[in-house]
């Protein structure tokens, strides 16, 4: 643990990781995007309305896997105090906030065509728009913790609490009648209520966005490094020349 | 003994967590119900039938589909109980017979019918391209 949570052999890692997420991401999205929209068949209910689907579910599936990501961290930030772990829940949370966006806006074009309604106050749609406000909340506590030259630990602390969260979103369509349908693929059993043909390039598309949401995570913590070093630096600068 | 500093923190985050989940399991199981989207069939019979308005949801019976203009009369199930419902107005693309609706409306008090205001489609969790549905229905691709 201790040996990853140092700052300098993480930049070595992510100066080659960065470049190959990135890469096999763009690639694997392309795909699975290309043969999603151009080269699958329409679904027997929906018609062609069922490719919202292949930016929907990878948006819905990082919005959630990001926000535990973000959980992580901030516990390993709160309990450890690595300062890695503070620089990778601020470089995950506005990527994860840009996705759980993009899910909220994909499933609400494709709820009019399909459910009649742009929007519904069930359970499923309800949780997840809480999910974007605990990112966007989150996002608010750690800059203004920053300018104070805190440890950031009230933004930590609430997104510990928001990931009370994730298990309501996930079973929200179990627990309570909502508008919004089960989930169709059940991973621990291996099963999917989907079509092979609609199937797989959905999984490639998920494959694609998570690798380029690994890229854009690897891209922003090496920036936040970088920028903390410069403040430092310049401080010290300051200090010399007073 | 005295622990140091990070097991305790280490313990207080798992503390906090366990008691936050149990917190929020309390919460959602006194919400019960009331968190619901729309009530099943099963949900309102044997009941005094509620004078607000509410949400019904369930499945479009087969063969109950009947249209008089722009008037619709179809019962709802949920494979144990049945309401009748009436609609006038426009249907979504995705409402036909065998699949799931959900009507917003009240219960006449004095036929017991269900009079929506708005009806909206709801789509289940299989996906599947036409061909591969009309070999399993035997029937022509419905889209």
């Amino acid at each position: 643990m201790h040996r990853f949570a140092n700052p300098a052999r993480f930049l070595r890692i992510a100066r080659w990781a960065t470049p190959i997420t990135l890469g096999l991401g763009l690639i694997l999205t392309s795909v699975g995007l290309w043969i999603g929209l151009f080269d699958s068949p329409p679904d027997y209910q929906q018609g062609e309305s069922v490719r919202i689907m292949y930016v929907h579910v990878p948006a819905a599936w990082l919005g959630s896997a990001g926000y535990f990501g973000l959980a992580v961290a901030s516990a390993t930030a709160l309990i450890w105090r690595h300062p890695l772990a503070t620089i990778a829940a601020r470089a995950i949370a506005p990527a994860g906030a840009a996705f759980t966006a993009i899910c909220l806006v994909s499933g609400s074009l494709w709820g009019k065509p399909t459910w009649g309604t742009y929007w519904v106050w069930d359970a499923r749609l309800t949780s997840q728009l809480v999910l974007l406000f605990l990112y966007l909340g989150y996002l608010a506590l750690s800059a203004s913790e920053g300018e104070s030259g805190e440890n950031r630990k009230g933004a930590a602390i609430l997104a510990l609490v928001g990931a009370i969260n994730l298990p309501i979103i996930k079973y929200s369509v179990e627990w309570w009648n909502t508008l919004h349908q089960g989930s169709s693929i059940n991973v621990l059993a291996g099963k999917s209520t989907i079509a092979p043909a609609i199937l797989t390039p959905l999984l490639v598309s998920v494959a694609g966005f998570t690798l380029l949401f690994a890229a854009i995570v690897l891209m922003r913590m090496r920036a936040l490094i970088a920028e903390q070093r410069v403040e430092a630096r310049s401080r010290r600068l300051a200090e010399v020349l007073a | 003994m005295k622990l140091k500093a990070k097991t305790q923190r280490l313990y207080l985050v798992i503390g906090a967590m366990t008691a936050l989940g149990g917190a929020g399991a309390l919460a959602f199981s006194t919400l019960g119900d009331k968190a619901t989207y729309f009530y099943a069939p099963s949900d309102l019979a044997g009941k005094a039938p509620p004078t607000a308005a509410i949400r019904l949801g369930g499945m479009v019976e087969k063969g109950s589909l009947v249209r008089a203009g722009q008037t619709v009369r179809f019962i709802v199930t949920d494979n144990a109980k049945t309401w009748p419902v009436t609609y006038t107005g426009i249907l979504p693309d995705l409402f036909r017979e065998g699949q799931g609706v959900i009507a917003e409306g009240k219960i006449d008090p004095g036929t017991g019918v269900f009079t929506a205001e708005t009806i909206l489609a709801k789509h289940d969790e299989k996906y599947m391209p036409p061909e591969v549905a009309g070999a399993m229905h035997k029937v022509k691709s419905v889209t």
